[in-house]
């Protein structure tokens, strides 16, 4: 365990000594706060078009802050989605072509504590990306009160999203030894997973179709969005995760076989 | 200390080391000598446990490398060939780090990372960033990296690479100052370097062990093949074909003239003494004899005659 806080400890002070971890936080509480404003200024029209239409159909129920956490937390998965591999370019990339990884696999430390300790300073990094979005949202409970349920539902849906496409970006930082080609070809991929259900509308038979909609990262967002726990989601995220980290170990394990 | 036999390592075109085997005993600084690509970093990444062997075996302090790892890993101090430097860090911060997933005790990390800055005349940098140092002192906070925790076996690969001549002596008296309580497997390409710090010599050559011996031995053996310098006074092409035929001389090289008087160079057969016969020729001759020597070859000299027999044959 103490090895492993220790490699996280060192991943997040790069992250914070190099250049990347403010331009990304910059931007993505840029465009966070620009979204939601957005999203604001659509759901207010759409109660001010419902209640001219509750004075001729009668009173309609309406939750407008579930409604703009839930438009502004589905684009924000958007958004991490296009973080995520500037999250996990670097994380084995750089120890290759630094030489550092000669380092960390001569120490006494396992090739799993290894892993898990750069998994985890992306995910604390990822966290911290998730807590900015408190901003606007913390404003939404200053002036209203929204069901804290589905909002803490969809974080959860957001963690886990995180953690799956994130062990997917460091698997692919073990292939390069050059970190932008690492971030684009997990950005290839990641949208490959996002997409993946448009492709199953010219799938003809009904099995590939399910699959094909299986598969897709986003659709398994949506119950965590609406406030609905569903343990098939939960797999779905943590099998990708734990998949995606095995690849990660054995990808390690032939770094040395191969020098 | 260190067992290492019937070493091999094969990647998919070529062999880098074939049936590698040799001992390192406790206190005992090894050379690692050859050309580059000979060899010397697979075996060093093998031993250090950074990758695995195609077969044979490496025993340190009786743990098998490739069975207990982690009780190698932790007995062993290791410098790659290019230092492991992460540049972002600072000198301290990045000892730091390296102490702790070295599992030094948290209460001893400060104590431990301070004598090595001192071992290694770091101090006066350790607030640096590591990418701003100079190319000496990122080599020598590369050795300190391998210091920490002070581990009984020491593995430098190339440990003086990109030094100058003051740093290089500095950190060959740091060496041999660590052997005795440390065991030391150092390689290099340059040939004082291990007549300098070394007990023993491994001279490897397209991945096969071609010499393990002393220095000075390995220089006695090699004295069998007699080279004797020369200066005569005489027509030239003329000595040189009559030495060339005399029995026992294997060949002669003509090295400069200066007022009519030549230099040569005679490398005669292994264990024959012919500096009489050759006395005799020049004077029966009736050229004039200035001067005869025995020549030390230099281990130099061995080295390129070791590396390059076997492309003569």
């Amino acid at each position: 365990m103490r090895n492993i806080l220790a490699i996280v400890e060192r991943e997040l002070r790069a992250y914070f000594t190099s250049p990347i971890a403010y331009v990304v936080l910059t931007i993505f509480v840029f465009l966070s706060g620009l979204f939601f404003r957005s999203i604001l200024a659509q759901v207010l029209q759409m109660g001010l078009m419902s209640q001219l239409q509750a004075q001729q159909l009668g009173p309609r129920a309406m939750d407008m802050p579930g409604m703009i956490t839930r438009g502004f937390l589905s684009t924000m998965s958007v958004i991490l989605l296009f973080v995520m591999p500037m999250l996990t370019m670097g994380l084995f990339s750089e120890e290759k072509k630094r030489g550092t990884i000669e380092l960390l696999l001569t120490s006494p430390v396992t090739d799993l504590q290894v892993v898990l300790g750069k998994f985890f300073a992306a995910v604390a990094f990822f966290v911290i990306l998730l807590l900015t979005t408190w901003i606007p949202t913390g404003f939404l409970y200053w002036y209203s009160s929204p069901a804290s349920g589905p909002i803490l539902t969809a974080y959860l849906g957001l963690l886990l999203y995180g953690l799956a496409l994130m062990a997917i970006g460091l698997f692919i930082s073990t292939l390069t030894e050059n970190q932008i080609i690492a971030a684009v070809v997990s950005f290839g991929i990641v949208m490959v997973l996002w997409l993946v259900d448009v492709f199953a509308n010219s799938v003809d038979s009904s099995n590939g179709k399910a699959v094909l909609t299986y598969l897709s990262v986003l659709n398994h967002l949506d119950d965590f969005m609406k406030g609905v726990l569903s343990t098939s989601h939960i797999i779905f995220y943590l099998s990708l995760m734990l998949i995606a980290l095995f690849l990660t170990y054995r990808s390690i394990d032939s770094l040395r076989w191969r020098g | 200390m260190i067992t290492v036999e019937n070493l091999t390592k094969r990647y998919a075109a070529k062999m880098a080391i074939e049936s590698v085997s040799f001992q390192v005993e406790k206190g005992e600084i090894l050379g690692f000598l050859g050309p580059n690509g000979a060899g010397k970093t697979t075996t060093m990444r093998i031993i250090a446990g950074f990758m695995p062997a195609s077969d044979g075996t490496v025993r340190v302090d009786g743990f098998d490398v490739f069975e207990n790892p982690l009780d190698v890993r932790r007995r062993i101090g290791y410098l790659p060939e290019n230092p492991p430097l992460y540049l972002e860090m600072t000198v301290a911060g990045y000892l730091r780090f390296v102490a702790k997933i070295k599992g030094v005790p948290k209460e001893k990390i400060d104590l431990e990372i301070k004598r090595v800055m001192e071992r290694v005349s770091i101090t006066d940098v350790a607030d640096r960033i590591i990418a701003k140092l100079s190319k000496g002192y990122k080599q020598r906070v590369g050795l300190g990296q391998a210091l920490i925790g002070d581990p009984p076996v020491l593995i430098l690969d190339e440990p003086t690479i990109g030094l100058d001549p003051k740093q290089i002596h500095e950190v060959r008296e740091l060496i041999k100052d660590l052997a005795g309580n440390h065991t030391v497997v150092l390689s290099t390409h340059i040939l004082p370097e291990v007549e300098q710090t070394c007990n023993r010599v491994v001279i490897i050559d397209r991945g096969k062990i071609v010499a393990i011996d002393t220095p000075q031995n390995l220089r006695f053996q090699l004295q069998g093949a007699e080279r004797v310098f020369m200066e005569i006074q005489g027509p030239a092409p003329e000595i040189t074909s009559k030495l060339k035929a005399m029995p026992g001389v294997i060949d002669v090289h003509t090295l400069g003239s200066n007022d009519g008087r030549h230099r040569f160079q005679v490398d005669g057969e292994l264990k024959k003494d012919i500096r009489s016969d050759l006395a005799r020729t020049v004077v029966q001759n009736g050229w004039g004899l200035y001067e005869l020597q025995s020549v030390t070859m230099s281990l130099e000299d061995i080295f390129l005659k070791l590396t390059t027999a076997e492309e003569r044959e």
